[in-house]
């Protein structure tokens, strides 16, 4: 790849990206911007970060060789980066660590997020217990019903969460809500956005704290087999744990990714979160990028059996990715991705989350059509548990 | 030059007492396109010197629940930036005041910026204000607009810098819409205590017109805010009027009727 840094000085990846925010925001990201960058020169800062991501967070996580679903799918050999066995289950605590830390460093004392399944709310709740900072969750209504148990974690974590009734209640209008609270209460509170969507520099900013997912697996991929993967996985909502395994491999032009997306009841039914695969260039919450919307320009609601990729947007730099061809983009549907997540559970032992089991699926496919001596690195970017009432009543059990 | 600088330029450009302008905001199609049509003139008999005309969008983060609510209700009745612009050319034959149009960007981006300028200034229309477009991102459709003799109307925020302010006053047309305090749209008790702070520190750097949005609902606020400013910007309340009034348009045309007197000890008699 040409030497580039991406994004340029306006946010922008290519067309995409950006800052499409009320004037009142603007100054906000402008100074927010500046502290990351003074952050990022801080070698205290870093060191700091560094510590907490492994003796609190877990890391580095490893990379497990899943032999019986290789053996099983009978064509190239799967391996999984474990971001399920992080703090808090998932990879969300990577970013909530980083933005906690800017945030203290910032001087402020309240944060405020929005969740969709609920992990980045646990995540941030988590980090601004251990920090002790005020911690305000906006989730959609119809995610706190079907998420009810992350909402009682995030309470006992010392979380306020606030549920958002208005839109389709879900991650959209959560995100809606939280950057309400900030413009009403920009001087005290800092906005701790989950994904490498929203404006500049967001995007950039997350994606930084999530490519210690990357970096770690280029290093223990070449260690446990010599060479680098000939495909890399992961599932995109807005595409965090997606745009932190790619982007340390994105000039290793011979490794293939592959963004996998909700492809909810089916593509032809509209009711999915494939932005990606079938949405148009579009502005949502503050930047431009792939997104889902009807032939009026208003915003379509999506569906997926995984909260967490029930969104109607993608991150700016996916965008670019699709557009340049450096990845492609893949859809798998509920129906898929639960019988990925079965396989995962009953091969090696490791429940997924419902997002990763989208990974899954689309991986074991792909290997079956692939020679044995082909390497195949799948981001498992969460653990299950959260999703044990979705999946017993997709599956029509009576416990 | 459009028909909103020659609003401002016919004012008397010295002495004391200049018209301020009286800018109320519909969401278009809330209760429904009828009412629009019907509540619209009365605004103008009611004494209103321009009408910004709302494009509803599924998510108006720059909203607050007032406005929220009649987007979501425009939209299920099927409002669409077609339907507005069908709007606007019937109140285009109606009314002589400059209409604006207050859009989020990703319905116009979608139905394309040339087509969008071109079918408005067709309708009508004089001006727009789009509130998450700032002028890093507008430049595209400041010239398409322009071409078309219409503003953009840009925005600012008492969080704007400096160094900010004069890129806004610079690139802003017809007027500057300031946003008069932290916070999202809707009613207010009170007006926030730094505006008179913040409209000095605008007034410094810029002679361009400033008119003063969000939160102001009341004739006293508006009497308050002409004061230090050169129009009022009334959106929510005209809402909630148009939602619990039988007869919304005598209501909006007599609260109108109410906040133009309130601003007369200003003006030329």
């Amino acid at each position: 790849m040409k030497k580039i840094q991406l994004p340029d000085k306006l946010g922008h990846f290519g067309q995409f990206g950006g800052k499409f925010v009320p004037e009142i925001l603007v100054a906000a990201l402008e100074s927010l911007e500046k502290a990351y960058r003074e952050a990022q020169r801080d070698t205290g800062f870093k060191q700091r970060l560094t510590e907490l991501l492994r003796n609190y967070g877990g890391r580095p996580t490893p990379l497990y060789f899943a032999s019986q679903l290789t053996e099983h799918c009978g064509g190239a050999r799967i391996y999984l980066k474990r971001e399920d066995l992080a703090h808090t289950g998932a990879h969300k605590i990577n970013n909530t660590l980083g933005q906690g830390l800017l945030a203290q460093r910032m001087g402020k004392r309240r944060v405020v997020a929005e969740t969709g399944a609920g992990q980045h709310g646990v995540a941030t709740a988590t980090v601004c217990a251990m920090l002790g900072m005020d911690c305000v969750v906006y989730m959609g209504e119809e995610d706190v019903r079907r998420q009810a148990l992350n909402v009682f974690r995030m309470r006992l974590l010392g979380a306020e969460v606030r549920p958002v009734s208005s839109g389709s209640q879900t991650l959209k209008d959560a995100i809606n809500e939280a950057i309400r609270d900030w413009v009403t209460n920009v001087d005290s509170t800092y906005y701790l956005l989950g994904s490498v969507v929203g404006p500049h520099p967001y995007p950039m900013m997350v994606r930084d704290f999530q490519l210690v997912i990357g970096r770690e697996t280029r290093r223990q991929v070449i260690k446990a087999t010599g060479r680098l993967p000939d495909y890399a996985i992961a599932c995109v909502g807005g595409g965090s744990n997606a745009m932190g395994l790619f982007y340390p491999l994105a000039k290793d032009l011979e490794v293939k990714l592959i963004g996998v997306e909700a492809g909810g009841l089916g593509l032809h039914t509209k009711k999915h979160g494939a932005s990606l695969t079938e949405g148009s260039i579009g502005v949502l919450h503050g930047s431009k990028s792939h997104i889902l919307q009807d032939d009026a320009g208003q915003i379509r609601e999506t569906h997926s059996i995984s909260a967490g990729l029930d969104y109607p947007g993608v991150g700016p730099e996916h965008s670019y990715y699709k557009e340049s061809g450096r990845a492609s983009y893949v859809t798998v549907t509920d129906k898929e991705a639960l019988e990925g997540f079965n396989l995962l559970s009953q091969k090696e032992g490791i429940i997924p989350a419902l997002e990763p089991a989208h990974a899954v699926y689309y991986a074991t496919r792909l290997a079956a059509e692939l020679a044995k001596d082909q390497i195949i690195v799948v981001n498992l970017s969460g653990r299950g548990d959260k999703d044990m009432d979705i999946v017993v009543g997709a599956m029509g059990v009576q416990l | 030059m459009s028909r909103i600088d020659s609003f401002f330029k016919s004012l008397p450009q010295k002495g004391e007492k200049k018209r301020k302008a009286l800018i109320p905001y519909l969401t278009v199609g809330y209760p429904s396109v009828a009412a629009t049509l019907e509540v619209a003139p009365a605004l103008v008999a009611g004494g209103c010197d321009m009408i910004e005309l709302g494009i509803p969008f599924s998510d108006p983060l720059a909203d607050g629940a007032t406005i929220q609510r009649a987007s979501h209700l425009a939209l299920q009745q099927g409002v669409t930036p077609q339907v507005c612009l069908d709007v606007a050319s019937k109140l285009r034959q109606m009314v002589d005041v400059p209409l604006i149009f207050m859009s989020y960007y990703n319905p116009i981006l979608h139905y394309g910026l040339e087509d969008f300028c071109a079918a408005s200034s067709q309708a009508g229309i004089d001006g727009m204000i789009v509130p998450d477009l700032p002028p890093e991102e507008g430049a595209v459709l400041e010239g398409l607009a322009a071409r078309k003799h219409m503003d953009i109307i840009y925005l600012l925020a008492p969080t704007t810098t400096d160094e900010r302010l004069r890129l806004i006053a610079d690139r802003s047309r017809g007027f500057i819409y300031v946003v008069s305090l932290k916070g999202v749209t809707g009613a207010r008790e009170t007006l926030p205590p730094e505006l008179e702070g913040f409209i000095t520190r605008v007034r410094s750097v810029t002679a361009k017109p400033l008119c003063v949005g969000f939160g102001i609902a009341s004739p006293e606020q508006a009497y308050r805010v002409a004061s230090l400013a050169d129009g009022v910007i009334i959106g929510s309340r005209i809402l909630d009027i148009v939602e619990n009034s039988d007869q919304p348009a005598t209501a909006a045309e007599e609260f109108i009727r109410q906040v133009r007197k309130a601003l007369s000890p200003y003006e030329p008699t």
